[in-house]
């Protein structure tokens, strides 16, 4: 982390600034607005930031901000500083935001999103990829999975000194890093099965058993794994067994928690002093945040696609409290609500179940198909008035949680 | 056994059951499921089930044989490669062409409704063979067509406006031995003004939204043509549908 070249210094400046008004102004937290106007200036700028550390790339469909939130919680168990696009902003100018926030840090860990980690890898020659998993989402604006995972292998193939840290629980993902020259596998799992029923090298059905998923046809299988879920523990690569024990609920936490740690281990963190640090971490983004309104305890939950809302519905309050769904399709959510029938609702079933957002009707059509029993209702305060005092689970998609979170407050 | 054409339908299959359940047959769900098309099947289950009539439904892998005795068949949208997987498959297979020309429905979706026709494009541009069930061929167009569809359904077949979404960079040219489905008022559909395309008991479309979940009237004109008619279901039963399609129309055209 040298001295940066005085264009490059002049646009961090620059992007600083812009940040910093963006911030005072209550626009956002400033990241992307920042780095737009520093990558005008210097449009090298994040090779330029990103040389001489160590840099994590985190992607993947469901989970990129939790995990890269966990690396970092666990990468700072080495007490050395840790920069990180933590609100989300995974793009290239969120990147050059967080590292150009962060001028000292050695450690950076970033999250990208799926159709740009080829070309965040060639900029910041990131000395590992976590690869976490790969599902439909916003079809109307992702590009085609199997593409994606085309592009990742090739990108990894051609980093030799990378080291890729892949789910081999995905198939989609076992393919992508397949041909990456240094790869720790991690069985973390996998929920959602419905975008890898066909062998990405062959295209035959896809099996699976207790032992896992191979293909059919040809001898592509899943990689024997070094880092495993097991349950509510994580057996790391030299056999140890430890509880997790997170802050953060639900399966899915848990496997972000176990990529995170193996991520950690390869800086040099092992479980027993990265884990106290992720189990620190209780809310992300907003995410899974409880936040108190009139005596009813509102639970956040983020889900933008059918395996985010499948592993939400994990997470649900015991029992039969209710459940508000909220649903838009502005431009960020997919304006195509198709998704919605790829999703089972019949675990709602016996619970009050209240339907807001933009697209309630998509959801009042798919809950009937369903049987399942709802009311319409007018968003987060209509609803705090329709049920008792108690437990109340929200799970809305990426504008719906911002809109909610905006009424309810920013806390956590 | 040759099916007897219906009095005052020349031409037309008598509608077709076989003895107990309607049997729906979704063809390579692990190839062709990327848009929600699960929802086609809940609907028509739906649908069916409210007027007392019961389904048995079968999800078909791509490595299996289709089953010749369904009563409707649905394929869904999906990818490149799976897209091309399938029409390879079903090729080898048969049974959906031997199903279709004695009289089954069939219904289509995007990359399944593309699949149906003499060719299809392939994602480097080359033309790959399809099917052959319907007299139509589709290409890579140059720009992908992505949005809200508003369309007017063919008089003959009586079914209200169509509303949905669709998604796809295909163009789809329909020759002599088959019909429009609709006439576009709002987006692209095949490219030329119409959308989907229908022959006896086979219908393709382009909308997403699932079609069938935004347009209860197509999904009844399927049914029907495997159980003859339907009585209308009560207005407690269609309203949340009905809500949707105004809102989806008010918000696309207002």
């Amino acid at each position: 982390m040298g001295k940066l070249p005085l264009r490059a210094r002049l646009a961090t400046t620059i992007g600083g600034a812009a940040g910093r008004v963006s911030r005072m102004t209550g626009r956002g937290d400033g990241s992307v607005i920042g780095g737009v106007l520093s990558l005008r200036v210097e449009p090298d700028l994040l090779k330029l930031l990103a040389a001489d550390r160590r840099i994590v790339l985190v992607t993947g469909t469901n989970g990129k901000t939790t995990t890269t939130r966990l690396i970092t919680a666990a990468l700072s168990s080495l007490g050395q500083e840790v920069a990180s696009n933590a609100f989300g902003a995974n793009m290239e100018a969120g990147l050059a935001c967080a590292l150009g926030q962060a001028r000292g840090a050695p450690f950076a860990v970033l999250e990208v999103d799926e159709k740009y980690m080829p070309a965040m890898l060639t900029a910041t020659s990131a000395r590992v990829v976590a690869l976490l998993n790969l599902s439909r989402d916003q079809m109307d604006r992702a590009a085609e999975i199997w593409m994606v995972a085309r592009r990742w292998r090739q990108a990894l193939a051609a980093a030799p000194n990378c080291r890729v840290i892949a789910n081999a629980d995905d198939p989609l993902i076992a393919w992508a890093a397949g041909a990456a020259p240094r790869v720790t596998w991690v069985a973390a799992g996998q929920r959602w099965h419905e975008d890898s029923w066909c062998c990405p090298e062959c295209g035959s059905h896809l099996r699976r058993d207790e032992l896992g998923w191979r293909c059919g046809e040809c001898t592509f299988r899943r990689p024997a794994a070094r880092w495993v879920l097991d349950g509510g523990n994580v057996i790391d690569s030299g056999g140890r067994v430890s509880e997790l024990s997170l802050s953060l609920p639900g399966r899915a936490n848990r496997s972000n928690a176990v990529m995170a740690l193996a991520v950690a281990d390869f800086f040099g963190a092992d479980v027993a002093q990265a884990l106290p640090r992720i189990r620190e971490v209780s809310s992300v983004a907003g995410r899974y945040t409880q936040i108190t309104r009139r005596g009813r305890r509102i639970r956040l939950l983020l889900a933008k696609n059918p395996a985010g809302w499948l592993e939400a519905f994990d997470v649900l309050t015991h029992g039969t409290s209710p459940v508000m769904l909220s649903v838009n399709a502005q431009g960020p959510d997919g304006k195509d609500t198709s998704w919605l029938w790829d999703v089972d609702y019949r675990g709602l079933r016996g619970r009050p179940v209240f339907v807001t957002g933009e697209r309630r009707l998509d959801l009042a059509v798919r809950l009937e198909a369903d049987q399942v029993a709802f009311e319409l209702a007018d968003g987060i305060d209509d609803v705090v008035d329709r049920v008792p005092p108690g437990d109340l689970d929200v799970i809305a998609n990426y504008t719906a949680f911002q809109q909610i979170r905006a009424v309810v407050g920013r806390e956590g | 056994m040759a099916e007897q054409p219906e009095s005052g339908q020349p031409g037309r299959p008598r509608p077709r059951r076989g003895p107990g359940s309607l049997r729906l047959i979704w063809v390579y769900p692990d190839l062709l499921s990327t848009y929600g098309d699960r929802g086609n099947l809940l609907v028509l289950k739906r649908r069916a089930r409210l007027r007392g009539i019961e389904t048995e439904s079968v999800e078909v892998n791509s490595d299996e044989p289709v089953p010749r005795q369904g009563d409707i068949y649905l394929l869904g949208g999906g990818e490149d490669l799976p897209q091309i997987l399938a029409a390879r498959r079903l090729r080898d297979d048969g049974g959906l062409s031997s199903v279709a020309s004695r009289g089954a429905v069939v219904f289509a979706v995007c990359a399944g409704y593309q699949l149906l026709g003499a060719e299809f494009g392939g994602a480097e541009g080359e033309q790959l063979a399809g099917l052959d069930i319907l007299d139509i061929s589709s290409a890579r167009g140059e720009r992908r067509g992505v949005g809200e569809i508003i369309a007017d359904v063919d008089p003959a077949l009586g079914v209200p406006r169509l509303t949905g979404f669709e998604n796809h960079q295909g163009v789809t040219t329909l020759g002599r031995g088959t019909r429009p489905l609709a006439a576009v008022t709002v987006g692209v559909g095949n490219g030329d003004g119409t959308e989907g395309a229908y022959d006896h008991q086979v219908l393709g479309t382009y909308l997403h939204g699932p079609a069938l979940a935004r347009n209860p009237g197509l999904a009844d004109l399927l049914l029907s043509w495997a159980t003859g008619p339907l009585r209308p279901l009560e207005g407690a039963d269609e309203e949340w549908a009905r809500q949707l399609r105004e809102e989806r129309l008010a918000a696309v055209s207002g």
